[in-house]
């Protein structure tokens, strides 16, 4: 139990005096799993967007589809990126396996369907009534549906915090795309904080991990109080 | 206002919010950018190694790469995996650069046209490692008469005598299914799947190390590996001589051939630096100090211990 409790003092150390190593790679985690999210936002809500305004044949399964892929292991996102981007693959002229930019690819792989899901399910949820009063007081559809926005867009925001958690949180297609490796050049190194949490506890440096899982839940809570101001505005 | 009651200073809160962010990030990625754009005068090339996890498990690359960046204005990327995956992203074009040690696996890689210019640069033994207290009673026995004790004991179901695998394809999995033929045993038919005795763990040597601490089981290990990991450890060193424990490491560039995105020139001044003067005699001192004796021993000059052919034990590339 002292030891426990001791690697937590040396973990709030390291955090609190700013060490580098660990600011590093709690950076380079902010700015992959940020940018995977911005990326799929604009690619998720437009897309759920026209899947929920038009009716199609297959739209049901479509859903159905999108929602089964919520559950999308992160190793087999990993493996499917891995195929293309590797030399060997499709796209391996490019050579972006072990970038931060391929983590990105990745994780925005991962997060679209829920991202998409999350969206579609959130204009869903806007009371029928609403959309009624909007389309008898005479809207047009471009009016209908930025309104339609405008009443969902706690619900879509939340559909943004949960692909970040989710691109931030996941460990698989991190250390398959990203291979954990760590040089001395930022945009070269692609270890991040779950990766590193993995190799740094498998080689003893309990206190190490113990900081960036602390960092980790840190921009967690940070998310979800940043969301929770916004709806209570 | 309209009928539509549209209030915009929310949404625009919102879009301003987004924006802010999104300049932010872009800011970083800039300052990023320009960062390492002007520490020199050219950019720095990529050399990517896909490692055994020994040579990176035990600190030794991360020794010897400041050096290696700074003679070649290089920014060095180390992938840690096991030999058979370093193999695979060699087959793939992943990587400029193998370091590996297993010699069979190797033969195969170079004669299918992978691989170019091996040169060996390390080698020490295998040890068998278990408790203290040794309840198969195996010290000091030979790898081979270790094993048949270990299989005999662990399958009539002998309390405390487990034997954890590394499972992953590595070259001390390798090594360890060699010393399992050499004992008399077909590894597939006899050893996987006979008891709860034989576990795979399908991790590196320090997970694997950690996973036979936890257990109080057997394993064999790298030297190297176990004296880094052993100040963790309740583990010793049970078995360690038999001419089936040498274990040699190797560095290969990738044929670039075969791939074309491969970076050969860097590649090449890799092997040279691994098997100058100078790196080879911080191989033979790396972690003296610290554990009172060598991980590794250099192979300049020890052809005939090694087995391997004179050419190839710490020669420059021509």
């Amino acid at each position: 139990m002292n030891e426990i409790i001791e690697a937590f003092f040396q973990a709030v150390e390291l955090i609190v005096t700013l060490d580098p190593a660990v600011m590093e790679i709690a950076a380079r985690s902010l700015i992959i799993s940020l940018s995977a999210t911005i990326i799929a936002t604009a690619i998720a809500i437009p897309l759920g967007f026209l899947i929920y305004v038009h009716e199609f044949t297959g739209k049901k399964m479509l859903i159905n589809l999108i929602q089964t892929l919520y559950a999308l292991p992160t190793v087999i996102v990993g493996l499917f990126v891995f195929v293309f981007i590797s030399r060997a693959g499709p796209l391996g002229f490019l050579g972006l396996l072990f970038t931060p930019t391929a983590m990105v690819i990745a994780q925005t792989v991962l997060i679209l369907p829920i991202m998409t899901g999350l969206t579609i399910s959130a204009l869903s949820g806007v009371d029928p009534t609403i959309r009624d009063t909007i389309r008898s007081l005479g809207a047009n559809t471009r009016q209908y549906l930025a309104l339609l926005v405008r009443e969902a867009r706690f619900a879509i925001l939340a559909a943004v915090v949960v692909g970040f958690s989710r691109a931030i949180a996941e460990v698989g297609a991190a250390i398959m795309i990203g291979g954990n490796t760590k040089t001395s050049a930022f945009w070269t190194s692609t270890r991040v904080l779950t990766t590193a949490i993995s190799l740094e506890t498998s080689m003893g440096n309990i206190e190490f991990s113990m900081a960036l899982g602390i960092i980790l839940l840190a921009i967690a809570l940070v998310v979800n109080l940043v969301l929770m101001t916004v709806q209570q505005r | 206002m309209s009928i539509y009651g549209r209030t915009n200073p929310p949404v625009m809160d919102k879009r301003s919010t987004f924006l802010v962010a999104a300049v932010l990030v872009a800011a970083l990625l800039v300052c990023g950018c320009t960062q390492t754009g002007t520490t020199t005068a050219e950019p720095p090339q990529t050399l990517r190694i896909a490692t055994t996890t020994s040579l990176y498990d035990t600190g030794l690359l991360d020794s010897l790469v400041p050096g290696f960046e700074k003679e070649h204005n290089a920014v060095v990327q180390i992938v840690s995996a096991g030999t058979g995956k370093a193999i695979e992203y060699g087959q793939r074009g992943d990587v400029d650069i193998l370091m590996v040690h297993d010699r069979a696996r190797e033969d195969v890689f170079l004669a299918d046209g992978y691989g170019l210019n091996r040169r060996v640069i390390a080698y020490n033994y295998f040890v068998i490692v278990g408790p203290e207290s040794d309840p198969a009673g195996i010290a000091g026995m030979q790898p081979e008469e270790a094993f048949q004790t270990i299989y005999a004991l662990g399958t009539n179901g002998t309390d405390g005598v487990a034997f954890i695998s590394r499972g992953d394809n590595s070259g001390t999995h390798s090594k360890e299914k060699a010393i399992w033929k050499s004992a008399g045993y077909n590894y597939t038919e006899d050893i996987q799947n006979s008891g709860a005795w034989y576990i795979e763990a399908g991790k590196g040597m320090g997970d694997t190390l950690v996973m036979t601490n936890e257990k109080q089981a057997y394993t064999l290990s790298d030297i190297g590996t176990f004296l880094a990991y052993k100040g963790d450890l309740d583990l010793v060193a049970l078995v360690d001589s038999g001419a089936i424990l040498l274990n040699v490491y190797s560095v290969m560039e990738i044929n670039p051939a075969m791939h074309a995105g491969v970076n050969t020139s860097i590649a090449q001044d890799w092997i040279n630096y691994m098997v100058s003067d100078d790196v080879q005699q911080q191989i033979e001192v790396f972690g003296v100090a610290e554990y009172g004796q060598p991980l590794f021993f250099c192979a300049s000059g020890k052809a005939e211990t090694i087995g391997v052919p004179a050419g190839e034990c710490a020669t420059p590339l021509a």
